[in-house]
């Protein structure tokens, strides 16, 4: 257990940039929320964040982008996968839009994918015709957006590590007489597993908080499309500040325990895959 | 040849985001120089207003900027800042550095002045409590009325989709809140009753957006729901832009909204705008301005103006603009926000938290 | 020889299905703005886009965008060099914060800026007293942007550098090279392609932000508006074909960022393949 400094020379500097962006960035003003909702009393804190329509918006938030985020973990780790394993036409195309949700403002997406889907929107009016489901004003429209901000996640966690897989392991397992199934489950599948949890986390996360899409879309109808950020913005609204950053100390904990679990998650995962090894 | 570009292009980002740095702070100085303009300088003035007044402050800023040239000599250009009003008055309070504001109900200058930004008294500084125009709450359904929807009963009618934002984000879904309330209290209901009626009415909602704006898009352009409960002004606005598609409901009782307007004078000694501020607002009530008003079809308060656009209704549908520009629809029993007691006792029982709003969404 | 037996019906199920789903979810949004910006014709796709105010949001976003990814470039490499090349406590919290900011609501990002700079702020007096103004002006939005954008490089330099290992950066410290020499000569040449390639992400990312901007820009038409909240702007005044035609302004610059990341990556690629 001996921590000896390393003797590259520049921890101070480093630290200290690091520190001082951190700090002015993200720390101080994280602080200023834990500051104003600290002026509730406990019992009033625990009451504001446990409100029926503030646990159904919760609910809300977290169910629609728990199945947006696992859409986006079969869908990415098909994309990643194609992307490459195959040739094929329109591969670098396919390549270069992976990250336009990422620049797309959310709003417009917002809105365009709205326009798309409501009842007589070009995708919309084919699912209600034909099957009767309308998408935008419901919980599906909500997970639709969520899905499109999504999409970079998991591709780009997992098309770096497939890459890297060296092609002998397969060749070498399918020597030894497995089969594709086989040898996906058990040669490629635990090298990516990190690579998919922690594409999946991040989009999860990030879907929960998402806002700027999801308002356009969602019909906000309290207990039914309401998502928890929508709840901050009404709060902030009726100049409730205390009520609004205690909601939002909630979703940061949230947040702080997904990560959390991601990096719990990566170290067993690693710890699995470097034992077995 | 290339790591050397590269490092080039590190250090020239280094350097720029030190000067940036600089630069940024300085440009935010000149924003709040503390010494009153002087004359042949072009005067800034900041006006933050709500949701559906823009195409009305588009035109007026042009006309007082006219006029203020012609009467001081001097330049003025305004800036505006649109946005859901409860939501542009907490901004206001919490540092936006506007000269004016132009609110869609006192409540929410309240707010500004609660903040200690404006002095005391507003509502009478200027004249019919500092409302230079009003509004009221009207239906806009589809053509030729498919639902047949003609009062606020019809509105809890199972088969009617309403849009209607919410109240809790937006000032205008207040007014039309209030409005059901009055209707169905006038039809004899006791507050359970009442109470009773209104949850029936939210939850034909499809859609409760955020803002004024947002609805009228639901509704218009989603084509969500059968009828919108909107603001007289959006309302005739939306048969402008789409002629033909849409049709106007007069209900038979409604609320007077009185959108209040108010120097931030705080901000405005600071920035030596105080004159000009107190002329901006002030000549709202010019009759050109009046005029500019009415043809936004916001109802002026001049008599003379009010009276030019009235017409005398056989039917409470309107179906469109009017050619000769007569608008308003006299006939209509108007309450008005003191029926409820002022705002703080009509927010504290219908739209604070746990009041009447949150119980008809309880389960 | 590849051994892989190569599935001709999967290889193309499972192509198929990406076209479909990317072609519903990305292009399908994007053709829909392209159409309905030109709804007007081209004339009045250019007057919209050459408008006054789409501009100024035009310039104002740029404005923002090189200064997230100029702070996010000074702060991704000492953080990614600090987490890689030395061992001390408190690791994991610092990584940990590190990339928080990509999973806070773009609300909550807003507000905790409005809180520490805003009017009920302790801080603001002060700020106030030397009258500098950060929230509902520039420097707020910066702000923001950069808060949205924070991991984004360290994200992309991290494994790069994890995977170098400190053998070199110690063998060059024992012949005695300072630290910048260090990373001149040996870190910076194995990290400069991930580098390129978060601020592409970077660029893109601060491009596009709403959420946490509408929190606290003010919405001051030709100040303090984003191209993002310009489009909302015309959205919600019925100007359909000028908030799409704005839109495509900002599709068009995500493309070329994202054709500029295809042109770099293959320029590294060609360069590791030189280097073996």
């Amino acid at each position: 257990m001996n921590k000896r400094r390393s003797i590259i020379p520049g921890f101070g500097i480093s630290m200290g940039i690091t520190i001082t962006i951190l700090s002015i960035i993200v720390l101080i003003p994280l602080c200023s929320l834990v500051v104003f909702s600290a002026k509730l009393s406990f019992s009033e804190f625990v009451y504001t964040v446990t409100r029926p329509r503030v646990l159904s918006g919760y609910f809300v938030s977290i169910s629609t982008a728990f199945v947006a985020s696992l859409i986006n973990v079969v869908m990415g780790l098909i994309l990643a996968w194609i992307l490459v394993r195959y040739d094929f036409k329109g591969k670098r195309f396919i390549d270069g839009i992976i990250e336009l949700p990422f620049a797309l403002p959310t709003a417009v997406a917002g809105i365009s994918l709205t326009h798309l889907t409501t009842t007589n929107g070009w995708v919309g009016q084919i699912f209600y015709n034909l099957f009767g489901i309308r998408i935008a004003y419901t919980r599906i429209g909500i997970t639709v957006a969520l899905v499109f901000i999504g999409i970079p996640f998991v591709v780009r966690s997992v098309q770096p590590v497939l890459e890297k897989i060296d092609i002998q392991y397969e060749e070498a397992a399918f020597i030894l007489g497995a089969d594709a199934k086989t040898t996906f489950r058990k040669v490629i599948f635990p090298e990516i597993l990190p690579a998919i949890i922690s594409g999946f986390t991040l989009a999860f996360a990030r879907s929960i908080g998402e806002y700027g899409s999801v308002v356009f879309i969602a019909g906000n109808t309290p207990y039914e499309t309401e998502i928890a950020p929508l709840l901050i913005m009404s709060e902030l609204q009726e100049y409730d500040y205390s009520a609004a950053t205690s909601i939002a100390l909630v979703m940061l904990g949230i947040a702080i325990v997904i990560l959390s679990v991601n990096a719990l998650a990566q170290s067993i995962v690693s710890k699995r895959v470097n034992g077995k090894a | 040849m290339k790591k050397k570009l590269l490092s080039l292009i590190l250090i020239a980002a280094l350097g720029a985001s030190v000067v940036g740095c600089g630069s940024t702070s300085s440009a935010s100085g000149i924003d709040s120089e503390e010494v009153p303009k002087s004359a042949g300088e072009t005067i800034e003035l900041t006006n933050v207003s709500y949701d559906p007044t823009r195409e009305l402050y588009a035109a007026y800023n042009e006309l007082f900027a006219k006029h203020y040239e012609e009467e001081f000599g001097q330049k003025v250009e305004i800036t505006q800042s649109h946005g859901g009003s409860g939501k542009q008055a907490l901004e206001v309070a919490n540092g936006l550095e506007a000269d004016v504001v132009t609110l869609a109900l006192e409540g929410d200058v309240q707010v500004v002045a609660d903040a200690g930004l404006i002095d005391d008294g507003f509502t009478s500084e200027f004249e019919l409590d500092s409302s230079p125009y009003t509004s009221t709450i009207v239906f806009l359904v589809r053509s030729g009325n498919p639902k047949k929807i003609y009062d606020w009963n019809d509105l809890i009618r199972e088969d009617v989709g309403v849009i209607t934002p919410n109240p809790k984000t937006s000032g205008g879904a207040m007014w039309n809140y209030l409005s059901a309330w009055y209707y169905f209290e006038q039809q004899g209901q006791s507050e359970d009753e009442i109470l009773d009626s209104i949850k029936k009415l939210y939850a034909n909602v499809v859609v409760l957006d955020s803002g004024a704006r947002g609805a009228t898009t639901s509704f218009v352009e989603n084509k969500q729901g059968d009828v919108l409960i909107a603001w007289e002004n959006e309302a005739f606005l939306s048969l402008q832009e789409y002629p033909g598609e849409y049709e106007i409901v007069v209900p038979s009782v409604s609320i007077l909204c009185q959108p209040t307007v108010a120097v931030v004078d705080e901000v405005a000694k600071k920035h030596g705008t105080a004159d000009v501020a107190k002329e901006y607002l002030g000549y709202l009530y010019s009759d050109e301005a009046q005029e500019i008003e009415a043809q936004n079809f916001y109802r002026p308060s001049t008599k003379s103006i009010y009276d030019k656009y009235v017409f005398t209704a056989d039917s409470n549908t309107i179906t469109e603009i009017p050619a000769d520009g007569k608008w308003i629809n006299d006939n209509v029993n108007l309450t008005d926000i003191n029926h409820f007691g002022g705002w703080a006792q009509a927010r504290a029982t219908h739209f604070a938290d746990g009041a009447n709003f949150d119980s008809i969404y309880e389960q | 020889m590849n051994l892989r037996r190569e599935n001709k019906v999967l290889k193309y199920v499972l192509i198929t299905i990406s076209f479909i789903f990317l072609g519903v979810f990305l292009l399908l949004p994007l053709i829909y703005i392209v159409i309905t910006a030109l709804k007007d014709g081209i004339s009045g796709y250019i007057n919209a886009v050459t408008d006054e105010y789409a501009i100024k949001a035009a310039l104002l976003t740029i404005e923002a965008t090189v200064f997230a990814v100029i702070v996010n470039t000074i702060f991704g490499i000492a953080a990614a060099w600090l987490i890689t090349k030395y061992a001390f406590k408190g690791k994991k919290l610092l990584s940990t914060f590190i990339d928080l900011p990509v999973t806070v609501s773009p609300i909550i990002a807003g507000l905790i800026y409005v809180l520490t700079f805003g009017r009920q702020s302790s801080l603001y007096p002060i700020l106030d007293s030397y009258g500098i103004q950060i929230i509902f002006a520039v420097p707020g939005i910066v702000l923001a942007t950069i808060f949205v954008t924070f991991p984004f490089i360290s994200r992309e330099l991290i494994p790069v550098l994890t995977a170098q290992g400190t053998d070199e950066e110690e063998a060059a410290a024992i012949m005695g090279a300072g630290t910048a020499t260090i990373f001149r000569k040996v870190t910076f040449p194995h990290i400069k392609w991930a580098l390129l390639y978060g601020i592409v992400l970077c660029t893109a990312r601060a491009m596009g932000e709403f959420g946490a901007v509408s929190v606290l820009s003010g919405h001051l038409r030709g100040k303090t508006n984003t191209l993002p909240l310009y489009i909302e702007l015309l959205y919600q005044g019925y100007d359909f074909t000028g908030a799409f035609a704005a839109s495509s302004i900002l599709v068009v610059l995500a493309i070329v960022v994202l054709i500029l990341r295809l042109v770099i990556e293959k320029r590294g690629q060609k360069e590791l393949d030189l280097n073996k």
